[in-house]
């Protein structure tokens, strides 16, 4: 019964016997682990095979590659395929052409003779292998190279600007005595209520009005205002003592200098916060960008991939090899950053 | 490694540091005429610029649009309608079948986005509290977990459409699951109900980490010895969950239903990117109604989706309202 009791309230001790509520625990975390990083690893998995495997099903859960041999009196090298012949044997033969449902066939040891085999009766002899050139050959030829670097730029600036405005504000928010800094503060944190997509249509007509339209900074500069971090950071300035402030201003320093070399030091960990934040929202953003972007190279990533995807046909070994690097910063700031993000969500409740 | 990060900070902040010291004579010069209250003003004065700019006029401008018809942009070029607008929207013989609405793409839309909040945020509060009760529990590898259900978190909505894109094709994982059950394929993403299903799922996947991590927060915040005074009792544990849990997790319950509910409202990238609302208008939900009528669509009528973002923010600004209300009430302890 007390088992029962922690599962529904807090843990149970350790070193007692197995209960039910242990195997639904750990049911629950294995399947847990299947379904968070299952689909990620079949998108990496899948992004390293050719065209041709893809569109293969039953799916292979690794990428294999066709072996070819090259054969005397071929210039390019021919695919392989293992032939059963009618007595049961199997034989590696490559073959040379197709014709309807006949395969021509030449044994490698024998070039001379030729061999035709009903494309039933042979497999393809693969190995795992990795289809690098998913990888190279959007990024040189269908401006994907480009994409990245939009990205890397919108993401980049964004970010900087956020925490350069956002703390400035948070240091008079939280440092300055001043008739209306309330309702500053309150008309700051009641517009957090306001989500991007009920103002789609003014905001591009402001965009547009700035002239900021079709460009990078039209995507960049409507998402750095950001109240969350405003907020968060407000929140950790109000713990620095005052009394620091106080004694630098007798040292005669500047109220920039002030902010700029004490406070912001001192904040660094709330900042450092709000960086992870903003790197991944900005490089995730999708929706506005897709409305302010129409030249293709100027594209984000996330437009990009959209665009690719959205195509009649969709090349998939390319859409998934670059989902892949799409994917990349964020599984690295997952993995050695992820603990400041969870300490800002449980913290701050921020998203 | 330390020294190498050391080093790499100083060089990107290097020319910031001089950039700062450049620009403070100036300043210092600005704060002798104008005091402290003028420094203020400057240390506001960006942020604002930008939040005025790029938040509060659209906010106030949305209003405007949304009276004005026409296919321009600017604002001066757009006769004003007045109402008329709304009414187009509002214009229905009978509101349970969204055929017969004036404008049958927003009532499909509304439809649509009502059923998908009401499955997807049962299913998220569901999925998340019983993960955060597992992750509450004492068990070797809690981070690791807890990280793990984070991960999609991260994940971009179109690279989360992406992947389960491949996952739901005719090739894809899940039919070479089905078929080794011994059951027939499908395109999953070709059938209404399935399609809709996809989208609930998929956001719950992609965002449940998120809702898992604050509900641990409150549930690592209570208080140890209620539990133990309860087992000394002998409390049955139903109805410690009941009166010990449940209450005292109350305002986090609330705030992961509020967030849920404001999110799930505004379903656009992940379920655009999976299945573009389709097939059909199976999976057309507000936000991809106001994207497509304001910018995508050939006739575009950016009042109508100005209007129609009007009446989403509505329904937005009454769920925050009641949820902070409800939030209120189960901090105070009732039951």
């Amino acid at each position: 019964m007390s088992a029962v009791t922690s599962f529904l309230t807090r843990r149970r001790g350790q070193g007692r016997r197995w209960h039910w509520t242990d195997v639904v625990t750990w049911a629950w975390l294995a399947a847990g682990v299947v379904l968070m990083f299952g689909p990620a690893l079949w998108l990496v998995a899948s992004s390293f095979k050719g065209p041709a495997q893809l569109a293969e099903f039953p799916p292979t859960l690794l990428p294999y590659v066709q072996q070819t041999a090259q054969v005397e009196g071929h210039d390019e090298p021919l695919p392989l395929y293992t032939v059963t012949r009618e007595d049961g044997t199997e034989v590696v033969l490559a073959e040379i052409r197709r014709i309807g449902t006949n395969s021509q066939m030449v044994d490698p040891a024998n070039p001379e003779e030729r061999i035709n085999v009903n494309i039933a009766d042979r497999e393809p002899v693969r190995e795992v292998g990795f289809a690098t050139e998913n990888y190279v050959a959007p990024l040189v030829a269908n401006n994907f190279l480009r994409f990245l670097w939009n990205s890397v730029f919108v993401t980049a600036v964004a970010t900087a600007i956020t925490l350069l405005t956002n703390s400035m504000a948070a240091f008079a928010l939280s440092k300055y005595d001043f008739r209306g800094r309330n309702a500053v503060m309150l008309l700051i944190v009641a517009t957090l209520m306001v989500p991007l997509s009920v103002i789609l249509v003014p905001l591009y007509a402001v965009v547009n009005a700035t002239g900021l339209l079709d460009s990078l900074w039209g995507v960049i500069l409507p998402t750095v205002a950001t109240p969350t971090g405003v907020f968060l950071l407000r929140q950790y300035m109000l713990t620095i003592p005052d009394e620091l402030l106080e004694a630098a201003r007798m040292d005669h320093a500047s109220e920039w200098q002030i902010y700029w070399r004490i406070v912001l030091p001192l904040t660094a960990p709330a900042l450092a916060v709000l960086a992870i934040f903003s790197v991944v929202w900005r490089w995730n953003d999708f929706l506005w960008p897709l409305i302010v972007l129409s030249r293709r190279e100027l594209y984000t990533l996330q437009v990009g991939l959209n665009t690719y995807a959205g195509e009649l046909n969709v090349q998939w070994h390319y859409i998934l090899a670059m989902t892949v690097v799409t994917m990349i910063p964020v599984v690295l700031i997952f993995v050695f950053l992820q603990r400041f993000i969870t300490a800002g969500i449980a913290g701050a409740g921020i998203k | 490694m330390t020294s190498l990060g050391h080093w790499a900070g100083v060089l990107v902040t290097a020319p910031l540091v001089l950039l700062a010291r450049a620009v403070d004579p100036l300043l210092r010069a600005w704060q002798r005429w104008t005091g402290i209250g003028g420094m203020a003003a400057f240390f506001l004065l960006p942020n604002l610029l930008i939040f005025g700019v790029f938040v509060l006029i659209p906010i106030v401008l949305n209003l405007a649009y949304s009276m004005t018809g026409g296919t321009e942009i600017l604002l001066a070029q757009r006769p004003y309608v007045g109402g008329e607008q709304y009414a187009r929207l509002l214009e229905c013989q009978d509101y349970s079948r969204p055929l017969t609405c004036r404008e049958d793409q927003f009532w499909t839309a509304a439809r649509n986005t009502g059923l998908f909040v009401l499955f997807q945020v049962s299913l998220m509060v569901a999925v998340s509290l019983v993960t955060a009760l597992i992750l509450n529990r004492e068990i070797k590898g809690r981070g690791f977990f807890r990280a793990v259900f984070f991960f999609p978190v991260l994940l971009s909505p179109v690279v989360v459409g992406l992947i389960w894109r491949w996952i739901l094709q005719r090739e894809g994982l899940l039919n070479l699951l089905v078929v080794n059950l011994g059951l027939e394929p499908q395109v999953w993403l070709n059938d209404r109900v399935t399609a809709f299903a996809a989208a609930v799922g998929v956001s719950t996947w992609a965002h449940m980490g998120f809702y898992t991590l604050i509900l641990l927060a409150g549930l690592q915040a209570i208080p140890r010895d209620l539990y133990e005074a309860a087992e000394m009792d002998g409390t049955p544990p139903a109805r410690v969950f009941r009166r010990i849990t449940l209450p005292l997790l109350g305002p986090n319950l609330a705030v992961v239903l509020v967030l849920a509910l404001i999110r799930g409202v505004q379903i656009f990238d992940e379920a655009y990117v999976l299945t573009g609302g389709g097939p059909g208008t199976s999976t057309l939900f507000l936000t991809q109604y106001i994207y497509e009528v304001g910018f995508a669509s050939l006739l575009r009528n950016p009042g109508l989706a100005a209007a129609a973002s009007m009446l989403m923010a509505g329904v937005l600004v009454v769920l925050t309202l009641v949820q902070l209300r409800l939030s209120r009430s189960s901090a105070g302890g009732q039951r």
